[in-house]
């Protein structure tokens, strides 16, 4: 008999659990990404396992880079301190199931915005912080010195599950060459393959050719070939379903680069609440009532500046200065010469 | 009385139905709320990737159910590979174990402490990592008996060009079943009259013999197709003709092969101390030779005991194979679980398949060895 009370009380235990999981998946409304970001009290943030330039973690631990900064962007709109992010680590291949199954709140992890992901598997884009094309790299000694010196049984090493793969497959199909593509789940292990000598080529997006290349044994034996063979708008996205939470990360990565296209940066962000103009006037939020819209203060978008600071401040502290890629190339104001254009915060 | 019985039982059944009734509910809410839609018709559509390595012809123009098709071909060679080369490093491994010779016993004892208290992840990335570092470039490498080529690249080997294949493949089927008639002739000669036949010479000839015969009469032909070096650009080389094995390929058969077969050769040691002392003295004092004993004594009772916990070791050695996806050799897990799980975001239809997959080869396999655990279990007559 008391075998029995104890089996029924661990039954009715489980149905306990049970029902709580239950009820909590039946009050799951539509937008509670942000609700529960200030519960926590930090931002779930998935980045790359390491790409110096977008996301890379130093020995101590504390995450820099492009795509870092904007989850960051988002900490000090939502929180007020761009420093309560969580970073999680990711392969290409866990990331989106990271971000569906509500692992992470945002991707920011060098990924390539494409038709099927933003519409198939229950992700939105929310933008562009890095554009970016597939390109080469082949040993300088090679003798190959453009992508039409490649011949029949080139070797190439990529990582798994990317666009990169399918580039890949294009580009050498219409050159009618026969490859072999040497895929592998980590960047280390390809950039070790490489070094090696098992490929002859190294091929992913150029910016990440430019960051690996510096984790070659000899990377002055090394180059990247001047053609590049597709289109890789890299950007943060968000899972399907949550409008409010879409739209703060939208315009977290819009404010950087407004806030550069009008001169505000980190330094004199707080004088510019006294500006003439009023746009910059609306950008620090010493105008307009821009915040309440997406269900925050209207100090957001100046914590942003303040403690990430504007786009060009990012891309010069995190690709520009470590010599990745010094020419901001396409990854220039609209005003000067390159395509980077925002809708206007207002 | 009879229903107190009952009840834990219904109510634990109830439990299960309701926590999958909530798993599979759970699943297809949330899938709703983030638009994700759940079908296997992507199976159909063109994977637009390519493979490096496959047994089948396989390009990006053919579907994902074909590349799922060469992931599990490379995933059931190498295992076929790493459990064929375990067996046998495993079988020599336990008998040195019991070696009289003091050098003998402890190199065989240090190796099986050494590899299976290793990590197989770390023990795959040291010998592929290693394989690479050490292996020539293809304009370097040593030609071994003037047509293999150990490179960096991968192993070249000579490959045949047949003509008139499927009569070969007939004779040799011919010759198998030949053997199998000898082999029964030769027990009932045995069990009536007392006299052996050695059916070993018998049958090697056979096997011999009939393909050679093939080659004479049946119009087989085969030509040898040598490996040739090629130049790519200024620096770098391959080489054309012949077969290629791939060096992720080599490394995971060496590596899988290495840490099973201390697993086995422990197995194997048991089975053979097993056998109590006293059935080899018999058999020795009835006038079996030393051969015999082992044969007809030893053996059969030591592997009873061998061959269920080496089923276990076989299973393992395939599941292991799924890490080749760490050193790019295409298995199931990387090509299907992985470029065409993130090519089609198919997660919950590709990982479901993938382990059905998995559960499948465990199951034939364990059904194959649970037969041969039958057959030379002990027959109370």
């Amino acid at each position: 008999m008391f075998k029995l009370v104890k089996r029924l009380t661990s039954v009715v235990a489980m149905f306990a659990v049970l029902f709580t999981f239950t009820t909590e998946t039946m009050a799951a409304k539509k937008s509670k990404t942000l609700k529960n970001t200030q519960k926590k009290g930090f931002v779930r943030c998935g980045v790359s396992q390491g790409l110096p330039g977008f996301s890379n973690a130093d020995a101590a631990g504390n995450w820099t880079g492009v795509d870092v900064d904007v989850c960051r962007a988002v900490a000090a709109a939502v929180l007020g301190d761009a420093s309560k992010v969580k970073f999680t680590p990711l392969s290409a291949k866990e990331r989106f199931t990271a971000l569906t199954s509500n692992e992470i709140d945002i991707l920011s992890r060098n990924t390539t915005w494409t038709l099927s992901r933003d519409a198939d598997i229950g992700l939105t884009f929310v933008g562009v912080n890095f554009y970016d094309g597939q390109g080469f790299m082949v040993r300088k000694n090679s003798g190959i010195s453009s992508v039409n010196d490649f011949k029949a049984g080139v070797s190439a090493c990529t990582n798994l599950g990317t666009t990169t793969e399918l580039n890949m497959r294009d580009f050498f199909n219409s050159k009618g060459i026969k490859y072999e593509p040497v895929t592998f789940e980590k960047a280390d292990e390809v950039v070790a393959a490489y070094d090696a000598g098992r490929c002859d080529t190294y091929t992913t997006d150029k910016s990440g050719l430019a960051a690996q290349r510096i984790k070659l044994s000899n990377p002055d034996d090394h180059m990247v070939l001047p053609e590049t063979i597709s289109k890789e708008p890299l950007g943060p996205v968000v899972r399907q379903g949550d409008s409010v939470w879409e739209d703060i990360v939208r315009w977290s990565l819009n404010t950087m680069i407004e806030a550069e296209e009008y001169g505000v940066t980190s330094a004199n962000a707080d004088m510019m609440k006294t500006s003439d103009n009023p746009a910059v006037k609306r950008l620090v939020g010493a105008e307009g009532e821009l915040g309440a819209a997406l269900g925050l203060d209207n100090e957001w978008s100046l914590r942003i500046i303040k403690q990430v600071g504007n786009y060009g401040e990012s891309y010069k502290r995190n690709i520009a200065d470590t010599g990745i890629l010094p020419d901001r190339g396409p990854n220039q104001l609209w005003t000067k010469g390159g395509i980077l254009y925002v809708p206007p915060a207002r | 009385m009879n229903f107190k019985k009952i009840l834990p039982q219904l109510l634990t059944l109830v439990v299960v139905i309701l926590v999958f009734g909530f798993f599979s509910y759970n699943a297809q809410v949330n899938m709703e709320n983030r638009g994700i839609t759940f079908g296997y018709g992507f199976l159909s559509q063109e994977s637009s990737f390519d493979v490096q390595f496959s047994l089948i012809e396989y390009d990006g123009s053919h579907s994902y159910f074909r590349a799922y098709l060469v992931g599990l071909l490379n995933t059931i060679l190498v295992s076929v590979i790493g459990i064929i080369f375990a067996t046998i490093i495993g079988v020599v491994v336990g008998i040195a174990r019991l070696s009289s010779n003091y050098l003998i016993e402890r190199t065989a004892a240090i190796y099986v402490e050494f590899f299976r208290n290793i990590p197989l992840l770390l023990q795959i990335f040291f010998w592929y990592f290693a394989a690479l570092r050490a292996l020539p470039l293809p304009e370097k490498a040593e030609p071994m008996f003037g047509v293999f080529f150990l490179t960096i690249k991968g192993f070249f080997v000579p490959a045949f060009v047949w003509n008139n294949l499927d009569i070969f493949i007939y004779s040799v089927i011919a010759a198998i079943i030949a053997t199998i008639f000898v082999r029964i002739y030769a027990k009932k000669k045995q069990e009536n009259h007392g006299i052996q036949t050695p059916v070993l010479s018998i049958s090697i000839g056979l096997l011999i013999i009939l393909p050679l015969l093939s080659f004479f009469l049946g119009g087989v032909d085969a030509t040898v197709e040598i490996p040739v070096i090629e130049q790519l650009s200024q620096t770098s080389f391959t080489y054309k003709g012949g077969l290629k094995l791939p060096p992720e390929l080599i490394s995971l058969a060496l590596a899988l092969s290495l840490y099973t077969a201390t697993f086995i050769a422990e197995c194997v040691r048991a089975g053979v101390q097993g056998v109590s002392k006293g059935q080899k003295e018999a058999a020795a004092s009835i006038g079996l030779t030393p051969n015999q004993v082992l044969k007809l004594v030893v053996m059969p009772q030591a592997l009873r005991i061998i061959i269920p916990p080496t089923t276990n070791q076989y299973l393992n050695l395939t599941k292991n194979s799924s890490l080749a996806a760490a050193i790019a050799y295409p298995d199931l897990v990387l090509v299907f679980a992985g470029t065409a799980l993130m090519q089609t975001g198919r997660a919950i239809e590709i990982v479901s398949i993938t382990m059905l997959t998995y559960l499948t080869l465990s199951i034939t396999i364990s059904i194959f060895m649970n037969w041969y655990n039958k057959k030379i279990a002990i027959k109370e007559k």
